[in-house]
């Protein structure tokens, strides 16, 4: 033991990786018992398919490189069927063209999970820049309306984290959950302590063979897979057995648990990393890489006398109403920071009551800095 | 127990006249007499009327989005090879799925696909499609089809599908014709493309071939590679110590090709020795095999949170390209710039330092510049040691030895060693 230096860290012999968020997310999906994989090329989510195609055979999974986009999530929701668990992984312009598909995963009740790699938008946009621009489209990506569960990694430890719990929230809600990234989270390398990659649980696919593949409750329930017994699946409106019915009284029953079995499980879902500080009257909210910005801002800010909080938002769907308005007990002003035209921000303002919402936006390419969420305090 | 039909007791839902029923039930009269068993069959459609046909069979069924059938399939098959696959699609399928039948030809998975080709968007009402003869009106084509009908079994057959029949509901044979088209066993080597009647093209069986199946070839591959190495991730434990009690952010700008980003992370890990934290970020080239040109690191006693990278407090520059990259912040830099000779004179308010790497003791090659002048730079600057940086390269044996040189010609080259 160096008694000169008791206090060092290297004296706990605390190990670091040297990595980013695209490793952290193939090992989080390999770690939560991801089996399956298909993906085309994209920049900047193409690492994960080229880890995933180099790392699954030798773990005994599948991974394919789709012809198209659509043929890959495709492909990810047939081998969910078979019992597999599913990924994929592309960026902005793969998610409209996933769109179908998606609506299909709920339709279904398929556990999927899409790892969204944001880059900036609209249309072929910046390949090789990092944006926060599909905040709403993912939630909203698909006709109907319903909705689906997205995550948001704002570390690359939380892009382990999350990933891992994105599948355990896909089994759990039977749905396609997001995991929303962006380029500059993907693909900059940081020093991530080896203590700092949280494992969570992942439970196991939940499986009955009671010939009826939906049930309709507002409780996801268990799965009928192919191979042990008929199964029927289908993408249309349809009853519990999975026959296409335009019975108003089913149908109803139908889209009301796609509705109820997620929203009414807020609870479950969840997940805000709130730094409070009880004298504050201003609290930045941001999610993805710009919440790392703010936490520097944050550190700044009390450094010099100042009195701020901040939310994390790292379930962004469903929208965390109730914890975000426990955290804003006693505020007066928010600051909702984020990467695109001001998207989340008119979530906020939903909720928000006579409180003063600003919006720090930046859409030039550029990463929000500390510096700007600076300027929002006196 | 014999299965003496696989169809339910449902009538089918389709128009006086239309073939669909009859090629329905020919794919029963083949299920019988191969007696799969129903749970190991999946039937897999999508949408038009062809698209109701999984709703009539007592089997596993999958019922997708138009056009995509073969994208589930593909999915089953590789998921679990064991169960037989077998897909419908009409001819409106080969339209909006063009890609999947092209690709699902050239893939050979094992699975059964059935065409139902009625030359027209039945469901919808008798819209043009794929195979619409020329000439023929349709309810969008009110002046005759200008387009030329899609041959679909000659596309798959030249695409490499292993067996290719193109009949009508009538054939007599159609039963046999589907047996012969199933992949022979759970490893079996042929998928079918069997199409209905399209007039005036050859017909019969029009391509058979020995192709390996996708699902079980992948498998064969994978086999191979069991056992190598599964994805590790280097782990770093401070073993020394480091002045440094800011945040320090270097560029490095050089050329495609020139090690940059490989030399930018040895700096990176050096630090990470060095018990600071470190993050790197590289441009990102829109031709990603032309390689990185220019990375920023930071260095600093705290973690890091904010990614972006501010204006560099160092800059390497090792090239004229790497120079315009750095151009936007030289003019206003405060801190020291490390250039070669050929930019003593760079247009810039910080305080140039000339490494020459003609004064190092060996030669520095394109692909060691960036590691020699990095190098170099942090050691001046006070930033990290010479050994750190050492042992940093000496963990990659692969390329320690010509690293290692780098390190050397740096330090020589700033004077520092």
């Amino acid at each position: 033991m160096n008694l000169l230096f008791p206090a060092l860290r290297f004296q706990v012999m605390t190990a670091y990786e040297f990595t980013d968020g695209a490793t952290a997310i193939v090992r989080g999906a390999l770690d939560a018992g991801c089996d399956f994989f298909a993906g085309y090329p994209i920049t900047p989510a193409s690492q994960i398919l080229m880890m995933m195609m180099a790392e699954l055979p030798k773990a005994g999974g599948i991974a394919m490189q789709g012809e198209d986009e659509i043929a890959s999530i495709g492909m990810c929701i047939g081998a969910t069927m078979t019992g597999a668990r599913s990924m994929t992984a592309t960026s902005g312009p793969g998610i409209s063209l996933y769109s179908e598909n998606i609506g299909m995963a709920i339709m279904g009740e398929v556990p999927l999970v899409i790892v969204d790699v944001q880059r900036l938008g609209p249309s072929t946009g910046g390949a090789t820049t990092a944006a926060q621009g599909d905040v709403q489209f993912v939630r909203w990506g698909t006709a109907g309306g319903y909705p689906i569960i997205a995550l948001a990694p704002s570390t690359i430890a939380e892009c382990y984290t999350l990933t891992m719990r994105a599948f355990d929230l896909s089994e759990r809600f039977r749905c396609p959950v997001f995991v929303l990234t962006d380029k500059e989270l993907n693909l900059t390398r940081n020093t991530v302590a080896s203590e700092d990659y949280v494992r969570v649980p992942v439970r196991e696919r939940q499986v009955t063979q009671e010939g009826a593949p939906y049930r309709f409750g507002g409780n996801a329930t268990p799965m009928e897979l192919y191979g042990t017994e008929v199964v029927r699946f289908t993408g249309s409106t349809h009853d519990e057995e999975a026959f296409i019915t335009k019975d108003p009284a089913v149908v109803g029953r139908l889209n009301e648990h796609l509705r109820d079995k997620i929203l009414s499980h807020r609870n479950e879902i969840e997940l805000l990393d709130i730094d409070r500080d009880p004298r504050a009257t201003t609290v930045f909210v941001s999610y993805g890489i710009t919440a790392g910005a703010m936490r520097e801002a944050v550190s700044l800010a009390r450094a010099r006398g100042s009195h701020v909080s901040s939310v994390t938002v790292q379930s962004l769907w469903p929208f965390p109403e109730k914890g975000l308005l426990d955290a804003f007990e006693g505020i007066e002003r928010v600051v909702v920071a984020e990467l695109n035209p001001g998207l989340y921000v008119r979530e906020i303002e939903r909720i928000a009551g006579s409180r003063q919402v600003m919006g720090l936006q930046r859409i030039d390419g550029e990463l929000i800095s500390p510096v700007q969420f600076l300027e929002f305090l006196p | 127990m014999t299965v003496e039909t696989y169809r339910n007791e449902s009538a089918y839902p389709f128009c006086p006249g239309c073939g669909h029923g009859s090629i329905l039930d020919a794919l029963d009269e083949a299920l019988v007499s191969q007696q799969i068993d129903p749970a190991k069959l999946v039937i897999v459609s999508d949408i038009g009327c062809s698209g109701l046909s999984d709703q009539y069979f007592g089997t596993s069924a999958f019922h997708g989005l138009h056009g995509r059938s073969l994208t589930y399939a593909t999915g089953i098959k590789l998921a679990r090879p064991d169960l037989h696959v077998v897909v419908i699609m009409g001819d409106g399928g080969t339209g909006i799925g063009g890609a999947h039948l092209l690709n699902a030809a050239r893939r050979n998975i094992g699975l059964t696909l059935l065409i139902f080709n009625n030359m027209n968007y039945g469901m919808t009402g008798g819209q043009h499609s794929t195979t619409t003869p020329a000439g023929a009106i349709t309810s969008t084509t009110p002046a005759g089809n200008l387009e030329h009908p899609l041959d679909i079994c000659s596309t798959v057959g030249v695409n490499g599908a292993a067996y290719v029949y193109r009949g009508t509901n009538f054939d007599k044979d159609l039963p046999e014709r589907i047996v012969e088209g199933m992949p022979n066993n759970t490893f079996g080597k042929r998928s079918l493309i069997a199409a209905q009647e399209e007039l005036g093209l050859a017909s019969g069986v029009l391509y058979r071939r020995e192709v390996d199946e996708y699902a079980s070839a992948y498998r064969a591959a994978a086999e191979r590679l069991r056992g190598s190495t599964p994805l590790r991730v280097r782990t770093l434990v401070p073993e020394s110590t480091s002045p440094l009690d800011r945040a320090v952010n270097i560029m490095v700008a050089g050329s495609a090709g020139g090690k940059v980003r490989s030399a930018a992370r040895m700096i990176a890990e050096a630090a990470i020795r060095s018990d600071l934290y470190a993050a790197q970020r590289d441009d990102y080239p829109i031709t990603v095999k032309t390689g990185h040109s220019v990375s920023q690191i930071v260095l600093s006693p705290r973690a890091i949170d904010f990614l972006g990278m501010d204006r560099p407090d160092v800059i390497v520059v090792l090239s004229e390209e790497g120079r315009r990259k750095a151009s936007r912040y030289l003019p206003e830099m405060k801190g020291p710039v490390f250039v070669v000779p050929e930019f003593a004179d760079l247009n810039t308010s910080g305080t140039v330092s000339v490494f020459d790497p003609r004064s190092a003791p060996e030669r520095v090659g394109k692909s060691e510049l960036a590691l020699a002048m990095l190098s170099g730079a942090v050691v001046h600057e006070g930033l990290l040691d010479a050994d750190v940086l050492r042992k940093a390269v000496s963990a990659y044996p692969a390329f320690a030895e010509k690293n290692l040189v780098a390190i050397e010609a740096g330090l020589s080259m700033a004077g520092v060693n």
